[in-house]
This record gives structure tokens, C-alpha cells and sequence, in this order.
């Protein structure tokens, strides 16, 4: 019943927020059509704002496009004028869906582990270390790891190829240098998380009842311990799969990601509102699911 | 045990799932392009840019194309045409063997279709005014003329053209090389309408049929056999990889998996001082103008002694060696050097000391009492660089100050368009090898004029020129209206030329021929070696 109206209550907020969006982009100065050069005659500026209904106030534009977007139809886009919105989403975002997949995976891979062997290691030489990597990972962000890898790994050692999206070699360093970030934000959670959970009432309630150390790290704290990670990776994941720009411009991958930037510069109108949607529905989507294994992970949280 | 079997089973569906996801490796491409932005659209009346130009020749064709050497204008879908009445009119023959890629026979009808769908107001051509040049043309796209039967272009029979033009245009041949006047399959188009282009088994006029659009990933062309001139295309499959970053383009470029890098913009900056000194850098003269330009309805730009005095402080010399490094040429007049028809005429010059004086004339002694105004540019590093130079030079020899008012490439469009600036920097890319394609553009009505001038002696320079049919008397008539444009009036301030430059290795590729207009038909384009990393 809960997660049924969180659900309906997703409509009026995705109304909202397309919009928000719409209206905002609009305001913005300069338009889809401003060129170097100018059309030979204004008629043609005309005609152009006219095809694209943008020549009508800005609640009629709304309007016409939330009937086509009741369709499922996002639009043309001003920019790209062979291709609809929708066409783009459907060739770029199954590439953003699985870099930012494999990126995700590699972050939790790596940051959990990492976060749970220094938190259980705290004080010790194996946690300075190993927090100084996750330090290290969450300080140097994309547009330095990109690059630094490219150099060594595909330049120097001729491991790995440069850029582009083409077989799984191909795929290493983007996933490396989009997750890093992310698994040392991940290590520090889990740790600061393992940490706060190994000194709860019933971790010695466990002690005292005899249990093996691993059972309770296992068994009993990390079911706790990994709550604020699993609540973090919602948005993380939503970010991760919509695309980053910064890596898929460094690689030349073909995903969305450079799209969320380069639609908004260039008064792509009907693309930055169908990718802001995108965006939206992929946000509330990702915080239902992680509220809802909340309730699977602590027993603790009920929902009414 | 349980758990042991689900992991298993996990990784297995995990590396299915990873494997799928990457199809069938492609055959290779007889050589990689990197392309600079995603085209915007392979649609001839839609396209503005060069990077989509270069796929469109590839794949429509007009009357005329362009030599790969020199880039003038030779046969194409016509063999031959006379030219009629003093210059008037263009009668086409178009050749007997050229057929679409689907084998149908190319018509005039296709032709007069293709022109007209440019000049259909619905289509939204924003180059529509490249064939204003014919007559009737501009009133039908503006709506002033609702029949097209008007229009001075019309097929004679299946396979000839007569156009009739407003006047001799001595660059008529060119205009028909370019690419808004290129021949498209009007069975396709009314099929599918704005999406035509992504349609299955495209059809094509030209060298070469469309294999793939992937979009931000690759374009890829296949020879297309039933091409009239099929036995001298020099390759089979090219790709064209869409890039933004310079960094990447170079790092594909080095590591082979690119053969070509065809614009200045996907060259890092930083390393252009080594990179230019390498054999596979290949510089040229291109037909571009780097330059500022007065809002001459703003005080005190409205007087012409103060433009003068600031484009005499401007030394364009420092600014070619200090910033832009790529061997560029200082600009002292608009219309850059190297076209056939037109030499340009000696412009103002670097004179730091007849500039005072003229400022001092125009009530501003020592720059005192001179407003402080601001320099419109766009973000980018070496647009910032320029406008801090130009700073100095008019405090130093001036006395004058100027702020920088850099926004981002829209904003910085939108504003010059309306006038809203002092002085703003400008570049122009010449669409065809004649002067009118820079000078025509600050005729009074031309919406690219956008500096408020105004000038009737000067619109008439251009009319009267075009006129002409003696290209010496032509010329000399344009060279008064740069004169005017340059010298006497100064609308604007020109600063150097672009320079063109290309990445190749010239031991694997022939066919890449030096021009004036950076254009390079993929046909004659061939690998003679494939290199190794």
C-alpha cells in the first residue's frame, strides 16, 4: 500500500519537474536557432520557430508536448533534426546503462571490502593504508584518473585500447576511472558505518553470548553496517547510469551522458527536458527500491 | 554448497550478459576519419557546417562537384551546361549514366524537386539564400510568392536544367558544388518525411551510400557501384567518428585507430608547437577571417575615426606568434589572399601613432573622457587570450579601457545578433571561392551584417559588381566596397586569417589535396599502407 502511493505521488512531482524544466530552459538567453550565421532572410528563422511550435506561448509549447509525451513521444530534437529524443535515449542510454552497471559494480566491489577490512582493522597498519587509498580514490576525481590511465595503461603499456566502445578491453579503463570516485566514497561509508555498528549494545549483547567473531561480523553488523551504503547507492546509481560526461568524452563513448551537458548548451529544448525526465524517473525509481530493501535488510523499518 | 552453485550461475549470467552486449567486430574501414561534432543532420537543406558537409558530398551529389585538387567546380551529375544570355543562364545536360544508388535514373525532375524542397518555407532551409542567386527564388521562400512555376528554374526534359538567374553570378558553378543544392531522392523524403534520412537502403546521388548513423559513435559509407564515375572511387568503406575532445582525438590519431584529423579544433593547442614541426601536419591557407566588429549604432562607435584608431593599435602580428600559433596570417584586409578572381586591396595597417591622432580629432586626447566599453567573445581559453591582448594594446597605444565580456557560444550569438554590444569579436568561413560569399554579408539587409552600418553606396558596390560580367571590372568594383568596408568606414577590424591544418600520414594515404576551401572529396581518397602501431 505505501509503495503504491509513493508511487502515484511520482506523477504529479514528474509534472512538475518537466515543467520546471521546460519553462527554465527557455529563459535561458539565446535559442536552438542562434547560428554564426544567420538564415538569409528572417522568413526563415520564422518558419524555423514555427515547424517546432516555438513560436506560440510557452503553456501552448507545454501543453503540445505533454500530449505528445502521453504518446510516449518525446520530441524531435532541435539539435540533432534527423533523430526524436526517444531515438537518442534508445542508442545512448543502453551504452550509459552499462558503463554506469559496470561502474557501480566496481565501486561497490572494491568499497566494500575495502571499507569493511579497515573498519575491523581500525588503528591498525592495515586500515592507514587502506584508508589512504580510499582518501586517495575520493580526492582525484575523473578528468585526472581518465587521462593518467590512458597514459600508462594504453599509451605506454599498450594494454588497453584509448577510446572508443567496442569490445569488453574496451571497457576497463571508463569503468575504472568512472567508479574509483565512487568506491572510495563507498570504502568510507562502510567503514564509518562498520565502525558505528561494532559498537552497538547488540554486537556485545553477541559477544557476550559466545557467538564466533565471524558470525557477528557477518551474521549480525553488516547487515546494519552496510544501511548508509546501500541508502547512497539509490542516487549513485541513478548518477552512474544516466552517463558521466566527463568519461564518456574522454573515452568517446557513444552513451547520454554528454547529452545531459551539451543539450543544455545548445538550447536542445525538447532533449534537456526528456533527459531531466529520464533523469527524474530514474532518481524516484532507484530511492523506492533502496527504501524498500531498507525494510528487507533491518527489521527494524516497517512501512505504513 | 547452495551459495557456491548461485555464484556460479550469477558470473555465468553476468558474462553472457556482457558479451552480448557486444555485437559482431565490424569489418575495417579503408581509413578513419575523426569528423569533430556530431553532425547535427546529413540533410543537404538542412546542414550548415563543415563537419556534416563532408559525410553529405559523400552521399548526394550535385550538378556540379568539387576537383580534389584545387576545389573548383567540375561535372557531376551534369556533364556539361552552356551558359547563356551574358551570364544569365545555365542550361544543364545532365549525363546519361547517372542513376541513384538504387539504380532509377536521375532526372532533372530530381533536381528541380531538390532545389525547390530547399526553397519550400516549410523545410526551414537555413541556407535557403544560396540560390536566391535564381530568379524568383527569394520571393517563394519568403512567401511573397506562393507559385513555384515562377521560380527561374525548370526541367526542360528528363535530363536538362535551365535556370535563369536575377543576374550573371559570376559564382553560380560554385554555388551548384555546394552542398544545399545537392540532389535528393523525393520518393524517400515523402515517405518518411523528417526522418527520411535514417530510412533502410538510403538512396544516394553520389559516391558513396550511408551504412550506419550511429549517433556520437560512428557514420559509416560503402562505395556506392552505380555511381557514374564508381571505377575512380579510391575506397570502399570509410568511417566518420564524431569527436569533441582534442585529447582523444590525438590519443585515436597516434594509436592508428584514426587516419585523419580534419579540423584545427581536435588539435590540443598546447602541443602545437611540436606538432606542426611533424610531416604528418599539413598547413594551408584557408578562407577564413578572424576579426572585430563595431556596433556602429553605439556611441562612440558610431564615428568612424574612433573605429579606425582602435583597429590601427590592433598588432595582429603578436597575436598570430603569441596565441594562436597554428600559422595563422595577420589579417589587414577581409577577403583573405589566394582566390582566383579577387586580390584584396592593402587595408589600415599598425599605426599606433595616426591612431591617437584620430582619437584625439574624434574629442578623446590620450583617451581621455572615453567611455570604458566592453569586448563581446565567447568562453574558450584562446578567445580569452586575444581579448586580454586586445585589452592591452588599446590602454598602452590609447589610453582606452576595454572590460571582457566573454558568455558562453548561444548567449554570445544571441547578443551580436541584436546588437547588444560595443565591439564584438567575429569570424566568417567563405562557403565558396569568391569574394562575394565575405562581402555580401555587410550589405544592409543581411541579417549576418550585424554591426547597425547601414551603407546604400556600399549595397550598391556589391550589386553592381555582381553585374558584371568582365571579372576585371568586377574586381575592381568589389575591391571599392572593401575599400569602403576596411579602410574608409572601418566596420570592422579584421585580425588574422585561419589556417587550415590536417593530420595524415602521407606515406599511407594519397589523394589529400591542399585548398582554399579545406574541402577534400572522400572518392579520391586512398590507402597505399597500412602502418603499424
Amino acid at each position: 500500500m505505501y509503495f503504491l502511493k509513493r508511487i502515484l505521488g511520482m506523477v504529479p512531482l514528474l509534472l512538475i519537474i518537466s515543467f520546471l524544466a521546460f519553462s527554465l530552459i527557455r529563459m535561458a538567453p539565446g535559442g536552438p536557432f542562434d547560428r554564426e550565421r544567420k538564415p538569409a532572410s528572417p522568413e526563415i528563422e520564422r518558419n524555423l520557430a514555427a515547424k517546432y511550435h516555438l513560436d506560440k506561448p510557452v503553456w501552448k509549447q507545454y501543453l503540445i508536448y505533454l500530449g505528445d509525451l502521453a504518446k510516449g513521444d518525446l520530441g524531435p530534437s532541435l539539435k540533432y533534426r534527423n533523430h526524436s529524443v526517444n531515438d537518442i535515449i534508445k542508442q545512448g542510454l543502453p551504452v550509459s546503462l552499462m558503463l554506469g552497471g559496470f561502474a557501480f559494480c566496481f565501486a561497490m566491489g572494491v568499497g566494500i571490502p575495502l571499507g569493511f577490512y579497515t573498519a575491523i582493522r581500525r588503528g591498525q597498519w592495515g586500515d592507514y593504508i587502506g584508508s589512504f587509498f580510499a582518501l586517495l580514490a575520493f580526492c582525484i576525481p575523473a578528468f585526472v584518473v581518465g587521462p593518467l590511465l590512458i597514459m600508462f595503461f594504453s599509451m605506454k603499456w599498450k594494454i588497453f585500447p584509448v577510446a572508443l566502445w567496442e569490445t569488453p578491453l574496451h571497457f576497463i579503463l571508463p569503468t575504472v576511472a568512472l567508479g574509483l570516485y565512487f568506491s572510495g566514497r563507498i570504502a568510507r561509508l562502510m567503514r564509518e558505518g562498520m565502525s558505528n555498528t561494532l559498537h552497538s549494545e547488540f554486537i556485545t549483547t553477541a559477544r557476550a553470548k559466545g557467538l564466533s567473531e565471524a558470525a557477528i561480523l557477518w551474521k549480525h553488523a553488516f547487515r546494519i553496517a552496510v544501511l548508509p551504503v546501500v541508502s547512497y547507492s539509490g542516487p549513485l546509481l541513478a548518477d552512474l547510469l544516466t552517463g558521466s560526461f566527463v568519461v564518456e568524452n574522454i573515452f568517446r563513448i557513444p552513451g547520454i551522458g554528454v547529452f545531459m551537458v551539451n543539450s543544455t548548451l545548445n538550447r536542445d529544448y525538447t532533449m534537456v527536458v526528456g533527459l531531466v525526465l529520464l533523469y527524474a524517473v530514474l532518481l524516484l525509481a532507484l530511492n523506492l527500491l533502496v527504501d524498500f530493501s531498507y525494510s528487507l535488510l533491518d527489521r527494524r523499518v516497517r512501512y505504513e | 554448497m547452495r551459495r557456491g552453485v548461485s555464484w556460479a550461475s550469477y558470473c555465468a549470467l553476468g558474462l553472457t550478459l556482457f558479451f552480448s552486449g557486444c555485437a559482431q567486430p565490424e569489418e575495417p574501414a579503408d581509413f578513419v576519419i575523426v569528423n569533430g561534432s556530431e553532425p547535427e543532420s546529413l540533410d543537404p537543406a538542412i546542414i550548415t557546417g563543415q563537419a556534416e558537409s563532408r559525410i553529405v558530398r559523400c552521399l548526394f551529389e550535385g550538378l556540379v562537384r568539387l576537383d580534389p585538387k584545387n576545389a573548383s567546380p567540375v561535372p557531376g551529375i551534369a556533364d556539361k551546361w552552356d551558359i547563356l544570355e551574358d551570364g544569365n543562364v545555365y542550361v544543364f545536360h545532365l549525363r546519361s549514366n547517372a542513376v541513384w544508388s538504387t539504380g532509377r535514373p536521375i532526372t532533372a525532375e530530381d533536381v528541380v524537386y531538390s532545389w525547390k524542397r530547399v526553397l519550400e518555407p516549410a523545410t526551414a532551409a537555413d541556407y535557403a539564400g544560396q540560390l536566391y542567386f535564381v530568379k524568383n527564388a527569394e520571393e517563394y521562400n519568403t512567401g511573397k510568392l506562393k507559385d513555384f512555376e515562377q521560380v527561374g528554374v525548370k526541367a526542360v526534359d528528363a535530363r536538362t536544367v535551365r535556370v535563369e538567374l536575377v543576374g550573371p553570378t559570376p559564382f553560380f558553378l560554385d554555388l551548384c558544388a555546394f552542398t544545399t543544392l545537392a540532389v535528393v531522392p523525393r520518393w524517400t523524403i515523402e515517405k518518411y518525411g523528417d526522418r527520411w534520412l535514417t530510412s533502410e537502403n538510403l538512396p544516394s546521388s553520389s559516391t558513396h551510400v550511408l551504412e550506419s548513423w550511429r549517433i556520437q559513435d560512428k557514420v559509416r559509407i560503402r562505395k556506392n557501384p552505380l555511381h557514374w564515375d564508381a571505377k575512380n572511387v579510391q575506397n570502399e568503406i570509410v568511417d566518420f567518428l564524431p569527436m569533441d575532445s582534442a585529447m582523444t582525438a590525438m590519443n585515436l590519431y597516434e594509436s592508428r585507430q584514426a587516419d585523419i584529423l580534419w579540423d584545427k579544433t581536435l588539435i590540443p593547442s598546447e602541443l602545437m608547437d611540436v606538432l606542426s614541426k611533424r610531416e604528418d601536419c599539413h598547413r594551408f591557407d584557408y578562407l577564413g577571417t578572424f576579426f572585430m566588429r563595431f556596433n556602429t549604432t553605439r556611441k562612440p562607435f558610431d564615428d568612424p575615426r574612433v573605429r579606425k584608431a582602435l583597429a590601427l593599435v590592433i598588432d595582429k602580428k603578436r597575436i598570430v606568434e603569441r596565441i594562436t600559433r597554428g600559422g595563422e596570417r595577420p589579417a589587414d584586409h577581409f577577403v583573405p589572399k589566394g582566390m582566383v578572381v579577387y586580390d584584396p586591396p592593402p587595408g589600415l595597417g599598425y599605426d599606433p601613432e595616426l591612431a591617437r591622432k584620430l582619437l584625439a580629432e574624434a574629442g578623446f586626447p590620450g583617451g581621455k573622457g572615453f567611455p570604458s566599453f566592453q569586448y563581446l567573445s565567447k568562453t574558450g581559453k584562446q578567445d580569452e587570450q586575444i581579448g586580454v591582448e586586445i585589452q592591452a594594446m588599446f590602454k598602452e597605444h590609447l589610453g582606452i579601457n576595454m572590460e571582457l565580456n566573454q558568455k558562453e557560444w548561444k548567449v554570445y550569438l544571441s547578443a551580436q545578433g541584436k546588437l547588444d554590444f560595443d565591439v564584438s569579436r567575429s569570424s566568417w568561413i567563405g562557403d565558396y571561392n569568391d569574394p562575394n560569399t565575405f562581402l555580401d554579408m555587410f550589405m544592409s539587409n543581411n541579417g549576418n551584417n550585424r554591426t547597425g552600418w547601414k551603407s546604400v553606396k556600399y549595397d550598391d558596390l556589391i550589386r553592381e559588381g555582381n553585374l558584371k560580367v568582365d571579372p576585371q571590372e568586377r574586381e575592381k568594383i568589389l575591391q571599392q566596397a572593401e575599400i569602403l568596408l576596411v579602410r574608409e568606414e572601418t566596420i570592422i577590424a579584421p585580425i588574422y586569417f585561419y589556417a587550415g591544418i590536417n593530420f595524415y600520414r602521407p606515406d599511407e594515404l594519397t589523394g589529400i589535396y591542399p585548398n582554399l576551401l579545406d574541402e577534400h572529396p572522400i572518392w579520391a581518397i586512398r590507402r597505399v599502407k597500412r602502418g603499424s602501431n
